[in-house]
This record gives structure tokens, sequence and C-alpha cells, in this order.
């Protein structure tokens, strides 16, 4: 008991002396920047710094020991590894995306809060405990050792262990580039450097950590990136609540403020001029309706016209500028008939979609008996989906092997969920603030006098605008109806639409970088623990000596990093619709086998091979047949249930096929009941 | 010896028993949270609590709240449950 208590009391005065270190960097930044340093160089600083403090700490923690590399010697304490888990959850898409999809969608966004909070019972009730209790390294362990089969344990454990590897690296990996992109994406926003290099940078620093180190070192390097990613978080909001409504604890506050935003959306939902707007969107989409269905008559035409203007242009000798945006206009049009049929389906679209009234914040499942029927059923299905999905992904429940002990496993989830709300119940109310802001301080200015960051953020990226704004009516006010902003920008942009300093501005990037990192590295080190220890190590060569697998897993983390950065850097799908499928994959394939595993004795080596496989094939059918983006069409939806959460389809498949199947083979051997009792045995 | 054997069983299965009776009770607790907060959202937004309609407060905060509550629970009762059988 006391070497453990000293040791996390020198681990609590470490963390103390770098968050005192990380307030006086700041503090250091915000007094520079008052003395006149530019901008960009306050970016490159705190890019420069934190990726510098996490390649540090994985220097200090490098080890070649085999229990240190996969497990972190089984050592940390529960509130530490709870911290840790948080930062290796809170990713990307929690950090940057979330608070914008929730200003978007209002109360049907918030699935994303109960189904990413609540998934954390199913770990700590029915998974963590036992696989504490196992304590070996990975999640294939656990399943091959429990569904080893009855004639050979040592053998039959091959087909299952195979199947598990491939379940975790097709989960982890489009969540490790979803990631790794979004490293590339901030790199280049606050650095102004380009994208792949902004990827490579950020690669860099998670490779010298997580190579050195394996566990060891990411789970220290996690709870420094935790404390930043808090720090940056709260800043922000709790600057806007405190502008709001003179109460700095925006958790609290925003129930004060929701109320009056509701009545702002109601009186900008009789505004005659926003209706102008949106009526001047429909003609707009009935005009591509027009074109579209007289193609491609109508392509040949608008392709003549374009030329037809460019050659008067021309003819009467106009200025340079003219010429060219009718050259750029011509160049930019459609090159094919079936371009345009695709292009103008979009633009369409689009237009109906802006044509839309507003939606309202608190209001669930808004619209009609039947749509909102089909939304409620939805918000289920993915609250269930994201839930059963976060209590199968790997690089969490990986973490449940690193603490001294079982009744430490639970009380690390509890303290993972509590660290993890510190940042998911201020989402919310950052969302509500910022929408507050926009529809009462945005709306209604006058075009010439738009604040500074609007003109920033419109600016930023060109070919994609994250956000756009323009006087579609002519009237020289801002409509709410001509405001289009991405998800992906709102907590980016918090600081400035607040009217704080450029520092916390970086402060906000460096905490989305490290929401990303982090993950990033969790994620890596599950993809290369599974290669490393359950290929090689236990498919391919049982007798290699621990110096020799530890080399291996690193030498395959440095391959499947750089993979990962190859595949980011092709810049596929947006960041939310990557993780999510990921969420519906894990639940369908390794949770009905986990849970199963530990609470029902009865189920088999055959039950589980056929119950993973059924629950993977069926969500990939499910997400191919009916996901637009992979090619599928959502005609072929069941009961309007959207891809992203083709899990509800798959873990009952999953579950029945093992019950099933199990039954109908023999019981497995009296090796793995005992193995079952020895998991739900108390510690001694 | 034997005797010993067939104890150490029992209270093995013992412990098991109470070990799952409160897991059950405690995953009732999370789907009830769960689902009644997401399927009765229309209904329950009439009525607001600090200022948010309810569903609002209940998807947002008041659901992950009580997911907390279930986790500090369940580590509590599970220590003295292993304490008991160890002891």
């Amino acid at each position: 008991m006391k070497p453990q208590r000293t040791y996390f009391q020198r681990l609590r005065y470490y963390y103390s002396l770098f968050t005192g270190g990380f307030a006086c960097f700041l503090i250091a930044l915000a007094a520079l920047e008052q003395e006149g340093m530019p901008r960009v160089w306050i970016g490159y600083l705190f890019m420069f710094a934190t990726i510098v403090l996490y390649a540090l700490i994985g220097v200090i923690s490098r080890t070649s020991n085999v229990l240190e590399y996969y497990v972190a010697g089984r050592r940390v304490p529960a509130m530490f590894n709870g911290m840790a888990t948080a930062a290796d959850w809170i990713s990307a898409a929690s950090f940057i995306s979330l608070a914008g999809g929730l200003y978007l969608h209002g109360f049907d966004g918030l699935a994303y809060i109960m189904g990413w909070t609540g998934g954390y019972c199913l770990v700590a009730l029915l998974i963590a405990p036992y696989l504490r209790k196992f304590a070996q390294y990975t999640i294939p362990d656990f399943l091959a050792e429990r569904y080893g089969g009855a004639e050979n344990a040592e053998h039959g454990g091959r087909a299952v262990r195979i199947l598990a590897v491939i379940a975790t690296i097709t989960v982890s990996f489009t969540y490790v580039v979803a990631q790794i992109y979004a490293v590339g994406l901030i790199a280049s926003r606050f650095t102004g450097v380009d994208f792949s290099v902004g990827i490579f940078l950020g690669l860099a620093s998670i490779l010298v950590c997580s190579f050195l180190g394996g566990m060891r070192a990411i789970t220290w390097t996690q709870v420094a990136q935790y404390i930043i990613i808090l720090v940056a978080f709260l800043i922000p909001a709790m600057w806007l609540s405190a502008k709001h409504s003179d109460n700095p604890i925006p958790q609290v506050a925003y129930g004060k403020l929701l109320p009056k935003l509701s009545a702002r959306e109601h009186v900008l939902q009789e505004d005659p001029k926003e209706a102008e707007v949106r009526a001047i969107y429909r003609q707009r989409a009935a005009d591509y309706e027009a074109r579209l269905k007289t193609l491609p008559a109508s392509w040949e035409a608008g392709r003549i016209d374009l030329q037809r203007k460019l050659d008067s242009v021309k003819a009467r000798n106009a200025s340079l500028l003219e010429i060219r945006s009718a050259e750029r206009e011509l160049v930019a049009y459609p090159k094919s008939a079936d371009d345009a049929e695709r292009a103008w389906t979009d633009a369409r679209e689009q237009y109906l979609q802006r044509a839309e009234p507003i939606t309202p914040h608190a209001t669930p499942y808004p619209g009609d008996k039947a749509t909102s029927d089909i939304k409620r059923n939805n918000f289920l299905a993915l609250v269930f989906c994201l839930m059963l999905g976060t209590a199968a992904l790997p690089h969490i429940l990986m973490r449940s092997y690193t603490t001294p002990s079982v009744h430490d496993t639970r009380v690390s989830v509890f303290w993972t969920l509590f660290f993890i709300l510190l940042i998911y119940l201020t989402i919310p109310a950052l969302a509500v603030l910022v929408k507050y802001d926009i529809y009462s301080a945005l709306v209604g200015t006058d075009y010439n006098h738009l604040p500074n960051w609007v003109s920033y953020w419109t600016n930023v990226d060109k070919l994609n605008p994250l956000f756009s704004i323009n006087d579609v009516n002519h009237d020289g006010v801002v409509q709410l109806a001509e405001i289009t902003i991405d998800a992906d920008v709102l907590v980016l942009a918090t600081p400035e639409i607040a009217g704080l300093p450029y520092v916390i501005s970086g402060l906000v990037a460096a905490g989305g970088l490290a929401a990303a990192l982090s993950t990033a590295d969790g994620l890596l080190l599950a993809i290369s623990n599974a290669l490393s220890h359950d290929v090689y190590y236990k498919l391919v060569d049982r007798s290699a000596s621990t110096q020799k697998r530890v080399t291996i897993s690193k030498l395959l983390l440095l391959a499947v990093a750089f993979i990962a950065a190859y595949a980011a850097s092709t810049k596929p799908g947006d960041i939310l619709s990557l993780v999510g499928a990921a969420f519906s994959l894990a639940g369908s394939t390794l949770f009905p086998a986990l849970v199963l595993g530990v609470f029902w004795k009865r189920a088999n080596h055959q039950g589980a091979i056929a119950g993973m496989a059924a629950g993977f094939l069926v969500c990939i059918y499910y997400m191919l047949h009916t996901s637009p983006v992979l090619g599928g069409s959502a005609a072929g939806q069941w009961f309007h249930i959207a891809p992203i959460s083709a899990g509800i389809f798959g873990v009952p498949a999953g579950v029945l096929t093992i019950a099933v199947v199990s039954l109908l083979t023999p019981a497995p051997g009296r090796q793995t009941a005992a193995l079952v009792d020895y998991i739900r045995a108390p510690e001694q | 010896m034997k005797n010993h054997h067939t104890m150490d069983k029992l209270t093995r299965q013992h412990h098991w028993q109470r070990a799952r009776r409160l897991t059950a009770l405690l995953l009732a607790l999370w789907l009830t949270t769960g689902f009644c907060a997401a399927f009765f959202a229309r209904e329950l937004a009439g009525l607001s609590v600090f200022g948010w309609p309810l569903s609002f407060y209940l998807a947002a905060q008041g659901a992950s709240l009580v997911y907390l509550a279930i986790l500090a629970f369940y580590a509590w009762r599970m220590r003295k449950l292993d304490r008991e059988f160890r002891a």
C-alpha cells in the first residue's frame, strides 16, 4: 500500500508542476501577443511546444520491457488511468466536430452525447473487470483463450484470434485515419503549412512517443494531453458563458439561455426578410430542377451560352478581370452531361436544404408525425450503436489491462467517464452559447460592419468554405439563411467569436491537436499490438524472445503509422462519418463475443466464429447497401435506419448466431469452464 | 480438504450470483434511463427544469450523470462484495 501511495503522490506532483508550467506558458504568450508578436508565430510556438513536450515524455518513458511496453507494467493508478483513457477516448471528432454537430442538428445531435457516455456502463459492468482478471495483453488474447475449442486449446484459438485481429484492425484503422486527417487539418490551418506536411509533423510526434515507450509512454503523454484538452475546451466556453449570462459555469448557465434562444428562433422564423432569402433558394432549386429535366440539351445550351459570353467579353475588349472570370466559369462548367447531372442534383439538394425553415434547437425530433417517428427511431438506434461500439473498441478495452487490480479497473472506468463528462457536459452548452451569439449578434449586422472573424474564416479554405456568408437578397443586412457554417469550424472559431485574444485560438488548436494525437496514439498501439503480439508471436513464432517481440512491435507500429498517414493524405470522407462507421462495426463484431464469453458458459468455439463473422457481414452489407457514399442508396434502408446505425442489425445478428450455433454444436470443454470461473471469481 | 473445496465453490457461486444480480439491476437502470430519455423525449419536452426542457436536459446532462452514478455505485458495491467473500 505504501509504495503505491507514494507513486501516486509523485505522479500528482509531476502533473501539478506540468499544469503550472503550462499556465505560465499561456500567460507568457499572452504577454508576447500584447507586445505585438505576429499571429503565425503564436501558432508555430503552440505546435512546436506541445509536440516537443509529447516527444519528451515519450523519451523519458522509453522501454523495451514486454510488460511495460504492452500494458504499462500494470501499475497505473486508477485516476491516472481514467485520465489517460479519457484522452484516448476524446477524439478529433469529439473535440472539433461534436459541438458543431449539435449546433447544426439541435436535440437530435445529443444522441452522440448519450451514446458515447452510456457505453461506459457496459464497459464497466460487462467487460473491463473480467479482462483485468484475465490479465493478458490484447482483446484477441481473451477471445482466443475463451473460445479455444474443445479438442486442442492451443490450436483451436487460431481462427477466433484471426477474426478478432481482423475486426480490431478494421475498426481501429478507419478511426486512426480520421484522427490523422484531423491532425493535418489543424496543423495546416494554424501554421499555414501544407496539409500533408501537417500530417507528417503530427505523425512524427505520435511516433517518437509510442515507438519508444509503447503503452507506458502513451499513458503518461495522454495524461498531459488530457490536461491541455480540458483547459483548451473550458476557457472559451466559460468566457462565452460569462459574456451572455453572467455565470462563468457554462453547464449551469445555458439553461437560462435556451428559452431566449428559442424565442429568437421564433422571431427569425417569422421574419419576412428570412422568408425572402429562403424563397430565393427555392427558386434556384427549381431552376436546377428544370435544367435537370431537359438534359442533355440544357447542358449543351449552357455551355454554348458561356462560350458566347466569353467571346463577347473578349470582342468588346473588356478588362482582364472580366475575361478571367468568364474563362473560370467556362472551366468550372460540367465536362459532360453526366457530370452536369451529378453537379446539378447536388446543387438542387443543397438549395432545397437551405430553403428549409429553422430547426428549433431544443425540440426533439421536429417534423410531422411520420418524420418525427423516423427521427426518434434513428436517435434510439444511433444511441444503441454508439454505446455498444464504445464497449467494444479495442483501444479503450486494452486500457483495462493496465491497472494494478480488478477493483482499480472498476474505479478507473468511473474516472474515465468523470473526465470525459467534464468535456461532454460542456459541448451542448457551447453549441447553445455560440448559436445564441450568432443568432443575436451576427444576424442583423450590416454587411459593411462584419466582425473580423467572419472574414478570416470565410477565407481559410477557398475550395471547401467552412464558413460562408453571402448577401443573397442584396439588402445589405445579414439574414440567418445567408450563413452556412461547417460543423468542423465551430470550436476552432469560438475564441474569435467570443472576442478572446489569439493566444486562446492557438490554445484551442493545440487542444484539438492533443485530442487527435492522443487517440491516434492509442489506436496505433492497438493495431500494432494485434499484429505483433497476436499474429507474429501467437501464430507465427511462439519461441520469439521478448526482446524480439518488442522490436517487431515497434517496426510494425512504424509501418502502420505510415500507411495510415498515407490514407489520410488522400482526404477520404468527413471525420464524423468515418468514426461513426467504426462504432457499428466494433459493436457488431466484438461486443457479442466478449459479453457472452463472460456471461454464458455454453458459448463455444464454433458459435464465436459464426457470430463474429455474421455480425461483421451484416453490418458491412447494410452499410454498403444503404450509404450513398459507399455506393448504396437510401432506398434500401430497413425501417428507415441510417447506415451509421448498421449495428442495430449487426449486434442482434451476432448474438443470435452465437447462441444458435453454440447450442447446435458440443459444449466447450472443462478448461474453458475453469477459465470462465476464474475470471468471474473475486480477486484473492 | 474435500469439505473445504466444496465450501470454496459455494462461496464463489454465491459471489457470482450476487455480482450478477447487481449487474442486472444496474443494467436495467442504464437501459431505462437511456430508452425513456430518448423514446419519450417529445412528451417530456413540455416539462421544464431550471429553464431546460426536461427532455433536452436529460439527453444533454441528466442521462450522463445517471451513468456516472451507476459506475460509482457498481465500483463501491463490488468492492464490498469482494471483501465479504475474501474474509
